[in-house]
């Protein structure tokens, strides 16, 4: 017989459920596939109710972020031989209301997302759509923010974060990353509109400095430095602004 | 049922959706707009493409240039005079979302850097490292984030067009977290709806781009182009398909048969590794045909070798390549060549459009891969598609903000009558559980195992009768599916079987027009028919559905300044 590996995943249809229940599959083994290949063979073949989200397969698109043996990773680019033959727990992504199955909510984030005003702000608003030239920017520049342009918004990190578990009024690390991506763009002057948001009591002071979000995420972004220099500047801002008697 | 009113309504929320919806918010933030996408708008495919976006930018170039290479990489079926739209647009187009802030490359003065693609006579691929569907589909979303009039319907599926007496009302529409469907109604609608890989089982494609846009507009009575013109891509990781870019040619990657061979050589001399993606398809499958693949676990493939651009080079220019191939693949290209094969990767056909992206529905729009304007014609050149759907995407959000300043809504009577017609239906086909013997999943392992033999790379008569008639055996096993469960929240189940009946819809379409196109052009090789003809074929393919299965038409293809002319590299 062929070599088998067994699959536990978290199921729950508010339809149905009134609690949150277990099931688990056998299936083929395979060293080369990954967990969402599993994923969408269970679904294929055995249970078409299973759900879940997926797209690219690619690690890029942010939709299949889930629990896998109680660490949030992407189940595209996470592989059965890595536990094989040791059995396999999958959870919805932890720190968020579930849906259905490993499907979770994240209106929330999606709100704070656009809190943070990520997008190129201008003193002179006229220069945002002006396309008769390009900003000129050098590749120091660029590598000032290079690293926390590339978050795909999978949540990994949310669900990693301690303090978004307790408080989920945190921004959290995705968010502030992205504004310090901003922030940190030569392109950029909106560093005043996104303070308050940055530095209010939900924003990176609330940070304990775990590191966990930089721990997990798929892409090397790392939240927590983006969180700790983003909580230096507010610092230095605040100190001056106090000189200059603003305060 | 319950109506959401817009003025106007973008399905899709990828690159060309996104640009839509900006420009309308922009041009004229008092209007309703609103983007609905099956998954949030950051997850669209735009996020997978990689290599660049072409565009004018430097000294040495010119929109003639850029206009004479994309017509000659159509093979000659690009309409040129909105080829020539194409490629002034696109100038500011680049600039303008470099504005926005994607993080392009840049040159050591700070301005935007270009890389060499195929197909193209100058360097003008501008990229952000090889990642640049992803920053630019980043930048789009988070600047559209900025209009508080944009508002957006994420994870609804939509289901139908309601078309009235030829004119768009509005769409009946799937809210996946209920499970509840609304009619969305709107003076105007723009289809963004992207391509329809999925239907082949090798593809470089998004699990979610299921031919939905081309379906519900065929089923609404207007025709879509082109559609025998697949583009296969040359460099497929093995197993996934994944997209390796084309810029790791660009930037100067070869391509190696068993023998050690740079067997391109033997094919497009001049070009190399860097003809149009047509011909090194073909050239690949020619090599393993001629039993100079290697061999491997899922057949036989070529190598990819980056190891002579070194470590610094690789990580400055394709980093996300070689994550891909140590993610993917367990190969690290640094040290070792990449195996690789063509797969299935864009559509160059779709919804029948013109420029500023209108159907022959009134208040119906098209842009990005979803529409056919046509620009890419037979084959089109890599890192234009990108800039495709920025310049479309504008052009169609601005043609709809004129064209809803006077035109009138559906009757909410009449919506609601064409919304039922379509509930009964979707409760008949879909939704009966436990009755029916086959399942979604068999019925679509056998489309795309059709697709990839008899409506791939190179096509004969007889495969393609194959092809159609098992696409046609397909059609009838999908009236006799059944769904597992009729739940409500979040019926994954439900939107895959909406998905197929979608694939196999269009596959048919696709499978018919290659087989009455007895020539060979860009993307359409037919082996029993090795040459381009002129005389009997310059024109374009439209399909409309009867009853009797697809019904074909043709165009005549718009020749500006470019005369054509045979296509050596």
């Amino acid at each position: 017989m062929a070599e088998e590996i067994k699959i536990t995943v978290t199921r729950y249809n508010p339809d149905t459920d009134k609690e949150l229940r277990q099931q688990t599959y056998s299936i083929p083994y395979h060293n080369d596939w990954g967990i969402l290949d599993a994923l969408n063979y269970i679904k294929a073949e055995l249970d078409g109710s299973l759900t879940y989200r997926w797209s690219c397969r690619m690690a890029v698109c942010g939709s299949c972020g889930m629990m896998v043996n109680g660490t949030p990773r992407l189940a595209c680019s996470t592989y059965l031989n890595e536990f094989y033959p040791g059995e396999i727990t999958l959870e919805p992504l932890a720190n968020f209301p579930i849906i259905r199955d490993l499907v979770v909510e994240l209106t929330d984030f999606m709100e704070k997302l656009k809190e943070v005003k990520p997008w190129i702000i201008r003193k002179n608003k006229s220069d945002e759509d002006d396309t008769s030239s390009e900003y000129i920017q050098t590749t120091k520049q660029m590598d000032n923010y290079y690293q926390q342009t590339l978050c795909i918004n999978c949540t990994l990190c949310y669900a990693a974060c301690p303090v978004y578990g307790l408080h989920p009024d945190f921004v959290g690390p995705a968010v502030i990353a992205l504004g310090y991506r901003y922030n940190n763009d030569s392109r950029d002057q909106g560093k005043d509109e996104r303070r308050k948001f940055l530095a209010s009591e939900d924003g990176v002071w609330k940070c304990t400095v775990v590191g966990d979000c930089t721990e997990v995420c798929p892409k090397h972004v790392d939240p927590s430095a983006s969180i700790q220099r983003t909580k230096v500047d507010n610092a230095t801002n605040w100190f001056f602004s106090f000189l200059k008697g603003n305060k | 049922m319950d109506i959401l009113t817009h003025d106007i309504l973008i399905v899709g929320g990828g690159g060309a959706g996104l640009r839509a919806g900006i420009e309308i918010s922009r041009v004229n933030p008092s209007l309703k707009t609103a983007v609905i996408s099956k998954v949030y708008p950051m997850r669209s495919h735009t996020v997978a493409a990689e290599g660049g976006s072409a565009a004018v930018l430097k000294a040495d170039d010119s929109h003639d240039l850029h206009a004479y290479d994309t017509i000659k990489g159509s093979d000659f079926l690009a309409d040129q005079d909105a080829v020539e739209v194409f490629v002034r647009d696109a100038t500011n187009e680049v600039r303008q979302i470099e504005r926005w802030g994607c993080p392009w490359n840049r040159e050591e003065d700070g301005t935007i850097a270009a890389r060499w693609f195929g197909g193209m006579s100058r360097k003008r691929t501008l990229h952000a490292a090889d990642k640049t569907g992803f920053h630019l589909l980043h930048a789009l979303f988070q600047t559209s984030l900025k209009y508080d009039t944009l508002k957006r319907y994420d994870e609804w599926h939509v289901s139908a067009l309601l078309v009235d007496n030829g004119k768009v009302g509005g769409v009946l529409a799937l809210n996946t977290r209920t499970g509840v469907f609304s009619i969305i109604a709107a003076k105007a609608v723009i289809l963004c709806t992207g391509g329809v890989g999925r239907m082949y089982a090798f593809t470089s494609n998004a699990g979610i781009l299921t031919a939905d846009g081309a379906a519900m507009t065929y089923r609404a009575g207007a025709p879509i182009k082109d559609m025998e013109f697949i583009q296969f891509h040359p460099s497929g990781l093995m197993r996934t398909g994944i997209l390796i870019t084309e810029a790791s040619r660009g930037e100067g990657g070869y391509l190696f048969n068993k023998d050690g061979k740079r067997f391109m050589e033997n094919y497009a001399p001049s070009k190399m590794e860097l003809a149009p993606r047509d011909i090194v398809s073909r050239s690949i499958i020619e090599e393993i045909l001629a039993g100079r693949g290697f061999q491997g676990t899922y057949g036989s493939y070529i190598h990819l070798d980056l190891r002579h651009l070194g470590e610094a080079k690789i990580m400055d220019k394709l980093p996300m390549v070689r994550e891909l191939c140590l993610d993917f693949a367990g190969v690290d290209p640094v040290h070792e060549p990449i195996p690789i094969r063509p797969t299935m990767h864009y559509t160059m056909g779709g919804i029948h459009c013109d420029k500023d992206g209108k159907t022959p529905i009134t208040g119906l729009y098209a842009a990005g891969e979803a529409g056919c304007v046509s620009i890419h014609g037979a084959n089109r050149l890599g890192s234009n598609s990108l800039t495709e759907l920025l310049v479309f995407g504008a052009r169609a959000g601005r043609a709809a903000v004129e064209y809803v300043s006077t035109a009138k809504p559906a009757s909410n009577d009449r919506l609601q009558s064409l919304a039922k017609e379509r509930m009964d239906f979707i409760q008949k086909r879909y939704m009966k559980a436990g009755n029916g013997k086959e399942k979604i999943g068999a019925i679509l392992t056998d489309l795309r195992k059709t697709m990839d033999e008899k409506v791939g790379i190179y096509r004969t008569e007889e495969g393609l009768k194959d092809g159609i008639q098992l696409i046609q055996r397909l059609k009838e096993r999908f009236n006799k599916i059944s769904l597992t469960q009729q739940s409500r929240v979040f019926n994954t189940e439900l939107i895959q079987a909406m998905e197929l009946d979608n694939m196999l819809e269009i596959a048919h379409v696709i499978a018919l027009c290659a087989q009455v196109r007895k020539e060979s052009r860009g993307g359409h090789a037919r082996k029993d028919y090795p040459t381009r003809n002129d005389e009997q074929f310059l024109h374009h393919s439209l399909t409309y559905m009867s009853k009797d299965g697809p019904r074909r038409e043709t165009l005549p293809v718009t020749i500006t300044k470019w005369q054509p002319e045979e296509r050596k590299y």
